[in-house]
């Protein structure tokens, strides 16, 4: 079947990741329909890891031997092409992190030992969203309760979007720090995070974008979006597990202290006290991720090579068909908006009288790969009653055909359970 | 894969129908329960007759939200552990324990779980044995609260 908007050569795609030719439990052909929650490989990346450890293996950055030397530039390439990927205007401005959660903490807890300009304090307020992943609640939650500040966020629409109302008593003269999801993980929802980009500039406080569903779908400048610190993890774009991307406006990250101590992160170290690496390295304690750097790498140059646009176009396309799919299944509400134009690929969705746990387990039992569970976003699911939701989420390689798989799937769940 | 195994008759009937639910009055202790990783919740409450672990279990009731196994295992829980005391509950709380961490090897006796060994092919779906242990360790907790807690006329009489 063809969509207009699909991919070109989809089935060429689909041949560069090996595991979509698996076969489950009996008989039945993998139907991933998880990638919010983590992507599939493609070969090129598996491949890049493994030549950097068959033939190039050693530590960065302090090894003169050739070995050293290669490792150190396949590393640090993988920063460049990050930096391209992002549209950054520095290759410096680059940190490499364990995943997204800790490029958020990074912000967080160095705003938190901040001096100066950038201090935050009784009075001052940090405003975030009802949609967050926990890893963008929790660590505003620590910094306001340490720093005896004020959290504030943004609520939810009926129809899943950023309740936009109240945004000038929200972000105010007081306001230090706006962090807000591009894209929602739950609801699916596309955020304008421009706009609100440049209200919380006009009162001076910082933008903070969690890009971690955005960066894999959509073409992301860093400069155009707005933000002033933006994190993504490796594993949602391709990449591997074990790394993430802080991508972070030069000036302010040079004013941040440091976040961990360690290798690599100093200028020089006597007993008493020590001096810090310039960025990026004075934010990369220890021994990097360095072969998850190198896979990042080509996996970002990979998504750049099929174009983040045709990406972007791909995905509305599926999301339209499995809206529509979805909308042929009685029983089903969808949690979030219902234009695929407004959304990224991920879609929530409830079956009547059949628990998401319960679906899922029997969407397994026919190959269907899902999510089922609150998604990490426990307040957005008690926004709108729910405890838990099912989440079907396509990537580049997802095909109509696996959307049918998933809505035969679905009337076979409501057999079983028998809710007809 | 089976899926049956998992979601058996007896299961899916005490999900449908579920037996001693809501909260009731009295009770001596109240528990909260959630399983992070998947956000199934359930407030149970338990009712002592007695004292020790010669106390009879007088009444179970709970509030739960989950999938069909966390409700069932509520289910036959209450069935199981009503009117028997706190030692004998004890008992067959290890038992139900046993099996359901035992990935699928132990064979349960049903004088002592009933229809609690139909749960026995969950211990073959790792992820959801912790729906099936919620309440069972929800009910522990509240009743080894109470049985730990000092009789609550020893103040007045101190």
């Amino acid at each position: 079947m063809s969509l207009p908007g699909l991919l070109d050569g989809l089935e060429l795609i689909r041949a560069d990741f090996p595991i979509l030719t698996r076969e489950l439990a009996d008989g039945f052909p993998l139907v991933y329909l998880d990638s919010a929650n983590t992507s599939q490989k493609p070969q090129v990346v598996i491949d890049t890891m493994v030549d950097h450890l068959e033939r190039h293996n050693a530590n960065v950055a302090r090894a003169v031997h050739q070995l050293g030397q290669e490792s150190t530039e396949a590393f640090e390439a993988g920063r460049d092409k990050v930096a391209a990927f992002l549209k950054a205007p520095s290759r410096d401005e680059v940190i490499f992190t364990k995943n997204a959660s800790e490029a958020l903490n990074l912000v967080a807890n160095t705003l938190a030992w901040a001096t100066g300009d950038l201090q935050i304090g009784p009075g001052d307020e940090v405003v975030i969203t009802e949609m967050e992943h926990h890893s963008n609640i929790v660590p505003w939650q620590l910094l306001t309760e340490r720093k005896g500040a004020t959290l504030r966020w943004f609520g939810i629409t009926d129809d899943g979007r950023l309740d936009l109302s109240n945004i000038d008593e929200l972000i105010n003269e007081r306001t230090k720090v706006v962090s807000l999801t591009w894209v929602s993980n739950m609801l699916g929802t596309i955020n304008p995070v421009a706009e609100i980009a440049a209200k919380a500039h006009a009162v001076g406080a910082l933008v903070v974008v969690d890009a971690s569903q955005s960066a894999p779908q959509m073409p992301v400048d860093v400069v155009a979006s707005g933000a002033d610190f933006l994190a993504f993890t490796g594993h949602k774009v391709c990449g591997p597990t074990g790394i993430g991307v802080l991508w972070g406006k030069a000036e302010l990250l040079g004013q941040l202290p440091p976040f961990l101590g360690g290798g690599e992160m100093i200028e020089t170290v006597t007993m008493e006290r020590s001096t810090y690496a310039g960025i990026p390295h004075k934010f990369e304690a220890g021994t990097p991720p360095i072969i998850e750097a190198v896979g990042l790498g080509a996996a970002v140059e990979y998504l750049s090579h099929v174009g983040l646009d045709n990406i972007r176009a791909h995905e509305e396309a599926i999301t339209a068909y499995l809206l529509d799919g979805l909308a042929s299944v009685s029983g089903v509400t969808v949690l979030g908006p219902l234009a695929a134009q407004a959304r990224g690929g991920a879609v929530s969705f409830e079956l009547d009288g059949v628990h998401p746990h319960d679906v899922s387990q029997v969407l397994d039992s026919r190959g269907v790969a899902v999510r089922a569970g609150h998604h990490c976003a426990k307040p957005a699911h008690q926004r709108f009653g729910v405890q838990a939701s099912v989440r079907a989420s396509s990537y580049l390689y997802t095909t109509p055909t696996e959307i049918d798989a998933l809505v035969d799937a679905l009337h076979y769940t409501k057999k079983y359970f028998r809710v007809d | 894969m089976d899926l049956d195994t998992l979601y058996q008759e007896i299961i899916l009937d005490h999900y449908k129908n579920p037996h001693h639910a809501g909260l009731r009055e009295p009770y001596e202790a109240e528990v909260h329960h959630v399983n992070p990783t998947c956000g199934d919740e359930v407030t149970l409450r338990v009712h002592l007759t007695g004292e020790g672990d010669d106390a009879v279990i007088t009444d179970v009731s709970y509030d739960a939200e989950g999938c069909s196994i966390s409700q069932a295992s509520a289910s036959v829980l209450t069935d199981l552990v009503i009117g028997k005391t706190v030692a004998e509950a004890l008992g067959v709380h290890a038992d139900f324990q046993a099996l359901m961490q035992g990935r699928g090897t132990v064979v349960p006796d049903e004088e002592v779980l009933e229809d609690g060994i139909a749960f026995a092919g969950v211990a073959k779906f790792p992820a959801r044995v912790k729906c099936a242990l919620l309440s069972w360790m929800a009910w522990k907790d509240a009743t080894s609260q109470i049985v730990a807690a000092p009789p609550a006329n020893e103040e007045a009489q101190a």
